[in-house]
C-alpha cells in the first residue's frame, strides 16, 4: 500500500520536474518541454490505474495553485483557457498507455513506444482538439489544424518514452509496475 | 518552491476558499453560456474593476499570468478578421480572457494549504474507495516535498554529464531522473511502514 502511495507521488513530481526544467531541451534550440514525456511514463511504468493517479494528483497541486505546468503555467486559470482539453486528457493517456502496457506481449521498448503513440498521442489529441475547437469556437478541423503544431515534438516523446522505459525495464526489471 | 498566491494581501484573501471557488463555479459557467458582447464586455469590465481593487503590483501580476493566453487571442483574432465575422471573434476572447483572469484571481487571492483543505473536503466521497483523506494529505505533501529534491538531482545528473563530455545532457538525464525516482518511491514506502504505515 505504501509503496503504491510513494510511486503516485514520485511519479507526479517526476512530471512537475521534466515540465520545468529546461536543460531538457529535446531537440537543440526547439524549445521541447519534456512535460507530456512525463505523462507518458506514468503509464508505461507505474501501469493504468496508479499512472492515472499520479497524473490527477499532479493536475490538481496544479489547480491549487502550483506554477509547475511548462513555462511556469499553473492555478485555476490553466482550466479555464484553452489548453483545457489537453489537462482532461492527461490522466486518460496515461490510463490508456498503462492498459496497453499491461495488456500485450510485444518486446517492451516497441509496446512503450506504440502505446505511447496511441495514448499520448492519439487519445490525448482527441481531447486536446476538442478542448481548442470549444474553448476557441472553432470546429474540429480547425482546431486540428492548431494542434497539429506539437505533432513532431510528440512522436519524438513517444519514442524517448519508449527507450526509456526500455531501459527501465532492463537495469530495474521489477520496478515496471505495469508490467507486473 | 513559490506558489502564485499574491504577496499582495487583499479583502479576496480574507474570505474562505470554498466559498470563492463556489462563485468562481457559477461565473464561469455564467461566462460560457452568455453569448452577446455586450454582456461579455460588462462581465471584462467587472472583472477588471475585480482585479484594481488589488492595486497596481496586483493588477501587474494578474496581467503577467495572462501573458500564455497572448497566441490564442492573436490567432482568433486573425482568423476572424479573415472571415469576417468581428461579433464572434470578440466574444470569444473576451469569454477566454475574463475566464481565466477570474479564475487566476481565486488562485492569487487563496493560500495553497486552503485550496488542498477545500480539495480533500471534495475528495472525501472517494473514501469507499479506499482513498483516506490522510493518504491524500500524504500524497500532496510527498510530492511538494520531492520537487525540489529531483530538481536539484536532475541538475546534478547533467552538471556530471557536462564533466565528462564537452555537450549538454539533453534527454540523456531522462533515464537516471526515472531511474532514482522508482529507488526513492521504493525508499520512502520503507520508512512510511517503518514509522507505522500511511494510515
Amino acid at each position: 500500500m505504501e509503496r503504491n502511495l510513494t510511486h503516485i507521488a514520485l511519479f507526479a513530481a517526476l512530471i512537475a520536474v521534466l515540465g520545468l526544467v529546461p536543460q531538457i531541451s529535446l531537440a537543440s534550440g526547439v524549445p521541447i518541454t519534456a512535460q507530456s514525456l512525463g505523462i507518458m511514463l506514468c503509464g508505461t511504468v507505474l501501469g493504468a490505474r496508479r499512472g492515472a493517479l499520479a497524473v490527477l494528483l499532479f493536475l490538481a497541486l496544479v489547480a491549487a495553485g502550483l506554477p509547475l505546468l511548462s513555462g511556469g503555467r499553473g492555478g485555476l486559470g490553466v482550466f479555464a483557457g484553452p489548453s483545457v482539453g489537453y489537462l482532461i486528457g492527461f490522466p486518460v493517456a496515461a490510463f490508456v498507455i498503462g492498459w496497453l502496457m499491461e495488456r500485450t506481449t510485444l518486446p517492451v521498448g516497441t509496446a512503450a513506444t506504440a502505446a505511447s503513440v496511441i495514448g499520448g498521442i492519439g487519445v490525448l489529441y482527441v481531447f486536446g482538439i476538442s478542448g481548442l475547437a470549444v474553448m476557441l469556437d472553432k470546429t474540429v478541423t480547425e482546431a486540428a489544424y492548431l494542434g497539429m503544431a506539437y505533432l513532431p515534438g510528440d512522436i519524438l516523446k513517444a519514442v524517448l518514452a519508449g527507450l526509456v522505459t526500455q531501459s527501465l525495464a532492463r537495469m530495474r526489471p521489477a520496478s515496471l509496475l505495469s508490467r507486473g | 518552491m513559490l506558489t502564485l498566491t499574491s504577496p499582495v494581501e487583499i479583502w479576496a484573501h480574507r474570505w474562505p476558499a470554498g466559498r470563492k471557488l463556489a462563485l468562481l463555479a457559477l461565473a464561469t459557467t455564467g461566462l460560457f453560456l452568455l453569448s452577446s458582447p455586450l454582456l461579455l464586455c460588462l462581465a471584462f469590465l467587472a472583472t477588471l474593476g475585480l482585479i484594481l481593487t488589488g492595486g497596481a503590483a496586483f493588477l501587474e501580476t494578474s496581467l503577467r499570468l495572462l501573458r500564455p493566453l497572448w497566441p490564442f487571442l492573436l490567432i482568433v483574432a486573425l482568423w476572424h478578421l479573415w472571415t469576417g465575422d468581428l461579433a464572434g471573434g470578440t466574444v470569444v476572447m473576451l469569454r477566454m480572457v475574463t475566464a481565466v483572469a477570474l479564475a487566476n484571481f481565486v488562485t492569487m487571492t487563496t493560500r495553497l494549504s486552503d485550496m488542498i483543505l477545500v480539495f480533500q473536503w471534495l475528495a472525501r466521497p472517494l473514501q469507499v474507495f479506499g482513498l483516506s483523506s490522510r493518504r491524500l494529505a500524504l500524497a500532496f505533501a510527498l510530492v511538494i516535498r520531492f520537487i525540489p529534491v529531483m530538481l536539484d538531482r536532475v541538475g546534478k545528473i547533467s552538471e556530471s554529464w557536462r564533466a565528462r563530455s564537452p555537450g549538454n545532457a539533453r534527454w540523456r538525464v531522462l533515464v537516471p531522473a526515472t531511474l532514482a525516482a522508482l529507488d526513492d518511491a521504493d525508499r520512502v514506502a520503507e520508512a512510511l511502514r517503518a514509522r507505522g504505515g500511511a494510515d
